[in-house]
């Protein structure tokens, strides 16, 4: 038995002359929560899709709990999801809209209630989903991916317009659910959110895969970074250029230099500008977060 | 397949559509018998399009659904705002990924949501069927109409007749209102689109060419509800069987056209 939730190849979908995936090649552990990170129209929610059969990929391959994408049928019985914000029919209440699914996917629609009460809806299950916040909105969708008691659950930027106890929340959720055996593969534009509960990571930037493996590999690979800022903006031309001639890689972003380096050099460095003349106000030895980690692999600002 | 046809069920029995719908039916089908009677020696007409139809017409053994007859056109256009909206809102919702991804098969979701809108259908036509008789029956004594063979063996044979031949005209309405909710996905869209081709692009064709009315898809399902004797607005009538098998093809073509398209295309919203 494959030991990947997610396994694809050279995964390609195109809309004309437009490519919104290209090549995708990577692998999603069984009982990881994956991290699926990049911009907005970077191709997630595009390869979401392929991955369940909504759309037909031009090109590549692609399984699921070992089947093939080309057969969603063989798999989605045991696949939960939310793709691409929660949508409900506003007539109906939010149980009435699980019950339609659960009716649909031959489940039980016992299973409702607690699922509802489990995502923080048990007391708002009879109101109609139109009456819903967004937060509501997005906890049904939630719910209702969990209907299957899903062996992989694939959900598309759960947390957008949750409060951050809400985050939270969702954040124990996925960690629950991956420590009882289900995979987790979540998708945000929101690069910190998915620092603090991925064991794995995809990260797409303009439809390629730009980096996949371990959480701890990709910080790993990541040298430390001192962030140095001054009164003058015409010292960080000058901290930048004490850097560089250290052999270290230094940017100007946000109005402070940011150096590739250990911690210890930070000292070095202090002294070095001391000597250039230049008043620090701020020296701080930081690890990179996903986000600066991302940029710098993308290149992005 | 059956399990799409429940989940469906559970959508079309919500209050506001369920009971709005039946309103609807409940009312046209008591106004349309009501007026066969009410209106019978008025010089304007007592059925569509002014139409006179007397107490020898309605004192015959097809007497007792004429009203029913009448209203069978209308529930076709109520049949087709039902279908296509249903069919066209799981697009502007974005609920149609969540049926896919539940269910999978995508005829099978097609056929569940065909089964469930029939039998959505069929509970209008029994309940049309009810009150366009029982208001017939009521109003007959009054307007001097003679009912004893509207419950012979040829009455009950008209009744049956008529109610087969209603279903398949509302269910031909309702296909053609899949369709359109199919190919347009949007429901104002789906809706206006059906019941202006049908209520006045028809209509005008007719008026300029009387003979087209053997040709045009709303005017085959109406033939078919009322038995294949509508007259046009202007004259003339439409065979049976000949509006049975065109309006079937237009059915079948319809139907076969957006079913590829339903079972081809990218789920992209």
């Amino acid at each position: 038995m494959s030991n990947t939730a997610i396994s694809v190849t050279d995964l390609s979908k195109k809309y004309g002359d437009q490519v919104a995936v290209s090549h995708a090649t990577f692998e999603v552990p069984l009982g990881t929560i994956c991290g699926f990170v990049g911009p907005n129209g970077s191709g997630k929610t595009t390869t979401m899709r392929m991955l369940l059969g909504l759309i037909t990929p031009t090109g590549g391959t692609g399984e699921i709990l070992g089947e093939s994408i080309k057969h969603p049928e063989k798999y989605l019985p045991r696949v939960g999801a939310m793709i691409e914000g929660p949508a409900f029919y506003p007539a109906l209440s939010g149980k009435e809209n699980l019950n339609v699914l659960a009716t649909l996917g031959g489940f039980s629609t016992d299973r409702v209630q607690g699922l509802l009460e489990q995502v923080g809806l048990g007391d708002r299950g009879k109101s109609k989903f139109k009456t819903y916040s967004l937060g509501m909105k997005q906890r049904l969708g939630i719910a209702a991916a969990l209907l299957p008691n899903p062996k992989l659950l694939m959900l598309d930027e759960p947390t957008n317009g949750l409060d951050p106890e809400g985050i939270q929340e969702v954040r124990a959720l996925l960690r629950s659910l991956a420590n009882n055996g289900t995979s987790v593969f979540v998708s945000s534009h929101l690069l910190s959110e998915l620092e603090l509960i991925s064991d794995y990571l995809v990260m797409l930037r303009k439809g390629e895969v730009v980096f996949t493996g371990k959480m701890t590999d990709l910080m790993l690979a990541q040298q430390p970074v001192i962030i140095a800022k001054s009164n003058s903006d015409g010292d960080l031309v000058k901290l930048m250029a004490i850097a560089q001639g250290a052999g270290h890689t230094a940017t100007i972003r946000d109005g402070a230099v940011h150096v590739q380096g250990p911690a210890e050099w930070a000292q070095v460095f202090n002294q070095a500008a001391f000597d250039a003349g230049v008043t620090l106000s701020q020296l701080t030895p930081q690890l990179p977060n996903l986000e600066e980690t991302f940029f710098e692999m993308t290149g992005d600002k | 397949m059956w399990n799409v046809a429940f989940a469906e069920l559970r959508k079309l029995r919500r209050p506001t559509l369920f009971f709005g719908t039946m309103g609807a039916v409940v009312f046209f089908s008591a106004l349309f018998s009501s007026l066969l009677f009410i209106l019978i020696d008025s010089p304007q007409g007592n059925s569509d399009r002014g139409r006179m139809v007397g107490r020898e017409v309605l004192g015959l053994a097809t007497g007792g659904v004429q009203g029913f007859t009448s209203v069978g056109g209308f529930l076709g256009i109520i049949a087709l705002c039902v279908f296509a909206a249903q069919t066209a809102q799981e697009y502007t919702y974005g609920t149609l990924r969540n049926l896919l991804v539940r269910q999978p098969g995508r005829l099978r979701i097609l056929l569940g949501k065909f089964v469930a809108m029939k039998l959505f259908a069929l509970v209008m036509i029994v309940l049309s069927a009810v009150v366009s008789v029982s208001a017939s029956v009521i109003l007959a004594p009054g307007a001097k109409v003679n009912t004893d063979l509207w419950f012979g063996s040829d009455g009950r044979h008209a009744m049956f007749t008529s109610f087969i031949n209603i279903t398949i005209s509302v269910i031909g309405f309702g296909t053609i209102g899949m369709v359109l909710g199919l190919l347009l996905r949007s429901p104002i869209s789906a809706i206006s689109l059906g019941v202006l081709w049908l209520l006045i692009v028809e209509n005008l064709l007719i008026a300029v060419k009387n003979s087209w009315q053997n040709w045009l898809p709303g005017s085959q399902l109406s033939a078919i509800a009322s038995g294949g004797t509508a007259s046009g607005p202007v004259s003339g009538s439409i065979e049976y069987s000949h509006a049975l098998l065109v309006g079937g093809i237009y059915v079948a073509i319809g139907a076969a056209i957006a079913s590829f398209l339903f079972v081809r295309r990218d789920v992209a919203n």
